[in-house]
């Protein structure tokens, strides 16, 4: 495909990142000539300098020929406006970011009236990730497939809990309950595990389940699924905000504790139902004052990546609270997993993944196409939902019988709303969305599991 | 100051006092009383200073908050100085102390009276006792806001200073529609209630006045009994109007521009009616044992409270016989009030609702000292400068009332009768207990109480600050 991506920011250049890795014709268009330059080095890419609302430099960028454009600059009036007028020049897709909170109810309304395909608010992607996971305070991450009512869970295996040592093909005939393992991060390493497959002390695993097995999963292995009823959050930015706005009506109780007065005074105007304090989240005592060491769960999301991983030691050391933790910078991330932070959330995957579900989505061919796609390991394992079409040549065979890729697993099955955790007898209809778990990235259609 | 701008508006003021004086003056002619003249001659000499004083035109059109202030303090009190006269004139009330007191009570809606007994003054008297109710329930200044093109832009001074409420907000973009929207809803339902009162059996003359009481919350009748004597289903419809006329105006607005959706969710008016349920569950509870039947107390109960809350003060029966408990709710009442941007009086319920939220602020911020929190009334953040002006209204509001209490109690009379006299005169509701109950009157008072009294009522009418910056030195400096 031919697309457009207007700002080469932080989202923009991991867009770039990936997209041009998948194989799409890239063009990137910034008003900063040191920073296209820089990613015209680094990637193979084609980078415009010049004002992505100009209807020349669209022109330039190829809008006549393109199929989509992203545009993730800093100012949303300039996405939108950006987006017009290339709707307008070429016809193609557009996805623009548009972060004001302003727009945040009239977004639905925005995109319909002006002919936009997507818009994204990272601030709300992310509290909306967040709030997802406070919901299984168990898991480190959570995704859901089939319009919520699958989870992809990502949870520890604990010193002593019932996991260790056990085979997979135990897992159900022991507690019951219906859930398939799909990855095992152990250490480096990243396995898509076999039946024979044995969890040891420390395993990070994935696992996919229904809603009220995963919950049962949680119980039988001893981890708490209490729900979560009082949240600590430092730092009062929007997705703060969003964040709070989720908690609320869910009845958990917020504390955002900010340093700036006139954040404060604007937080409390429009979370009336919020305790905000002002202070410094950083000092040890207002912590415990606020009642940091009773909290069920923490989010650290100041704007510095140290300080919200010096807070969720912190928190982690003195409570049982959940954690999560914003990390802006992606460098060091080695050292951050061997840490044991909890939940880390790197923000700009989170609105480059969005992005690039639309984008795969986009592709469809014949037979089926992916509706959902998950990173559940950074890079190395992805989860994705394909819906199975007519001709597909999948269709009706039982899962014995197809040539499947290494590294490859078919976790359920979603057939009008009933899933399936699939064995190899069971068979893939038309109609029915199903969930693979694979290494290889880069998967378009539902054929591509084949051999 | 600008000196020229006032004198400017209560001249205009003044010619509006000689139309209202016209009224009185045709009903004497229909009922060919001889007071009459009385009208006659004020209206005349009302118009004739307006008319003269207005020829001179303004040197210029600053309108200013100060200016505001004045102009509202002083309109009412020559509206109230000149409307006495005609009661003095025709000789009803031979003091002018006393048509005064009864003129300002007319006024500021209050219905306290110094009249022993109201059946002996003439029909026209009897009217425009009334009719004083009506203008002064709107106030006067907001009904000129609505007719003549007053001093440009900065007319929404003139609204504030005469408004009720802590904050008063436009209906719509423009001062002079939203007077008008305001007077014609006012008068709409004041019709309404006319038409009503004569289908239950009332005459035009008694219809007419009871409605303007109503209309006004005012609480002038035209017998001693009050409303005791007229038959049930006027005393229900009366119950009800006097609940529809404490109701904050804006919401009766959102329902003519269809949004009723919204006017129930109006926080001041949920509250306002939660109250008026309480305080009627309790008094009906209290005094179910003196009535025949508990619908009988329940009647009853009802209409003193809608009649004590809204600041009318009708009675339909001398609740200072009642027990302790129900008359204290009562005074608890008189101070509440009724909403804002209504034509009730009292400390209104949006302040003491406001009050309430800050107490309860104040709580959290002790046990979370870097707390910040903000006051919410009506889905909205209540401002630092609108909940200091409450606070200091609350204040300024004590002060007078025992500055006020201490200065009666020369008189020498009982605590209850000083206590709720003042309470009654502040609040604009009319009768209180003791001596001023339902079947007494203001006349136990010596004249300088009496002249106390009537500052407490222009007062609790104008919300205090008007008449303070009039006696306030700075507002008179030039400049």
């Amino acid at each position: 495909m031919q697309i457009i991506i207007v700002g080469c920011g932080n989202v923009g250049e991991t867009l770039t990142e990936q997209l041009s890795g998948e194989g799409h014709n890239i063009t990137v268009i910034d008003r900063d000539r040191a920073r296209t330059e820089a990613v015209v080095n680094q990637y193979d890419v084609m980078g415009i300098v010049g004002n992505g609302t100009s209807f020349s430099v669209l022109k330039e960028a190829g809008v006549d020929q393109a199929d989509l454009l992203i545009a993730v600059t800093p100012s949303d009036e300039l996405n939108l406006l950006c987006c017009l007028i290339a709707k307008k020049a070429g016809n193609c897709h557009t996805i623009a970011r548009v972060r004001n909170p302003v727009y945040v109810k009239e977004l639905p309304y925005i995109r319909e009236e002006l002919g936009l395909s997507m818009i994204i608010n990272p601030e709300h992607a992310a509290a909306l990730e967040i709030s997802r996971l406070l919901k299984f305070p168990s898991a480190i991450e959570v995704d859901t497939f089939a319009k919520g009512r699958v989870e992809l869970l990502k949870c520890r295996v604990e010193a002593g809990s019932p996991l260790c040592g056990l085979p997979l093909t135990d897992i159900s005939a022991k507690l019951h309950c219906d859930v398939l393992v799909c990855a095992v991060e152990r250490g480096e390493k990243v396995y898509i595990p076999g039946g024979s497959f044995v969890l040891e002390e420390n395993d990070l695993i994935s696992l996919v389940a229904s809603v009220q097995y995963a919950n049962e999963f949680f119980r039988k292995v001893g981890m708490a699924t209490n729900r979560i009823r009082s949240v600590m959050i430092v730092g009062g930015g929007e997705t703060s905000f969003y964040l709070a706005k989720m908690l609320l009506p869910m009845g958990m109780e917020v504390t955002i504790i900010e340093k700036d007065k006139e954040r404060c005074n604007e937080l409390s105007e429009l979370l009336p139902k919020a305790l905000i304090i002002h202070g410094d989240g950083t000092e040890r005592n207002l912590l415990q004052e606020e009642g940091l060491l009773h909290m069920q769960a923490f989010v650290a999301w100041t704007n510095l990546d140290e300080e919200n991983v010096m807070l969720s030691l912190y928190a982690r050391h003195v409570s049982k609270a959940k954690t999560v933790t914003k990390v802006h910078r992606i460098v060091y991330d080695e050292i951050i997993d061997s840490l044991n932070l909890g939940s880390v959330m790197y923000p700009k995957y989170i609105t480059a993944e969005y992005i690039l579900q639309y984008v795969r989505a986009m592709q469809n061919s014949i037979g089926s196409n992916v509706e959902t796609l998950y990173k559940i390991i950074e890079d190395k394992v992805e989860a994705l939902e394909f819906s199975v079409g007519k001709q597909s040549p999948v269709a009706g065979v039982p899962l014995k019988d197809l040539e499947l890729k290494d590294n490859l697993l078919i976790c359920c099955i979603n057939r009008r709303g009933q899933i399936i955790t699939p064995g190899g007898q069971d068979t893939m209809e038309p109609g029915d969305t199903v969930v693979v778990v694979t290494t290889n990235t880069g998967f378009r259609d539902l054929k591509d599991i084949l051999k | 100051m600008n000196h020229s701008i006032i004198r400017y508006i209560i001249c205009r003021v003044l010619e509006f006092q000689a139309l209202f004086l016209l009224l009185p003056g045709a009903v004497a002619l229909s009922y060919r009383e001889e007071a009459g003249w009385a009208y006659a001659a004020t209206a005349a000499g009302c118009f004739l200073l307006g008319w003269l004083g207005k020829r001179l035109k303004p040197k210029s059109n600053a309108f200013f908050a100060r200016e505001g202030f004045v102009t509202v303090s002083l309109s009412w009190i020559i509206l109230s100085l000149t409307g006495a006269l005609p009661f003095w004139l025709s000789g009803e009330i031979p003091e002018y102390t006393d048509a005064l007191f009864e003129t300002i009570s007319g006024l500021t809606t209050t219905g306290s009276s110094i009249l022993p007994n109201v059946e002996a003054l003439s029909y026209c008297n009897l009217f425009w006792r009334s009719f004083t109710h009506w203008i002064g329930g709107m106030g006067v200044l907001v009904l000129i806001l609505a007719i003549l093109p007053l001093a440009g832009a900065n007319n929404m001074y003139l609204m504030r200073a005469e408004s009720p409420g802590p904050t008063v907000e436009k209906l719509v973009p423009r001062v002079r529609h939203s007077a008008r929207i305001l007077y014609g809803i006012y008068m709409a339902m004041t019709v309404l209630l006319i038409l009503l009162l004569l289908l239950s059996g009332m005459n035009w003359f008694e219809a007419a006045t009871l409605a303007f009481g109503t209309a006004g919350t005012g609480g002038f009748g035209i017998l001693n009994s009050s409303i005791a004597s007229y038959h049930l289903s006027s005393q229900v419809l009366i119950t009800i109007f006097m609940i529809l006329f404490g109701v904050n105006f804006n919401v009766y607005y959102l329902f003519l521009i269809r949004r009723g959706k919204e006017a129930f969710k109006f926080e001041e008016m949920r509250y306002y009616l939660l109250i008026i349920a309480a305080a009627i569950g309790l008094i009906t509870w209290n005094v179910r044992g003196m009535f025949d039947s508990v619908w009988e107390a329940l009647h009853h109960a009802s209409f003193q409270v809608a009649s004590i809350i809204t600041t009318t003060g009708y009675a339909t029966t001398d609740f200072a016989l009642w027990p302790v408990f129900s008359q204290t709710v009562l005074v608890l009442l008189m101070f509440i009030g009724a909403c804002a941007g209504s034509t009730g009086g009292g400390i209104k319920v949006s302040r003491i609702v406001i009050l309430f939220k800050l107490v309860k602020n104040e709580i959290s911020h002790m046990l979370h000292p870097k707390r910040v929190t903000q006051v919410r009334f009506g889905g909205h953040v209540v401002s630092k400068e609108t909940w200091r002006a409450i606070q200091v209204f609350l204040f300024s509001y004590i002060v007078i009332f025992f500055t006020s209490l201490l200065a009666i109690s020369l008189c020498n009379l009982d605590f209850t009768t000083n206590f709720t006299a003042v309470a009654t005169t502040l609040n604009n509701v009319g009768p209180g207990l003791g001596l001023v109950g339902p079947s007494g009157n203001f006349d136990v008072f010596a004249s300088p109480a009496k002249w106390v009294l009537m500052f407490d009522m222009l007062a609790g009418r104008l919300e205090i600050f008007p008449m303070l910056v009039l006696l306030a030195s700075p507002a008179w400096r030039k400049g």
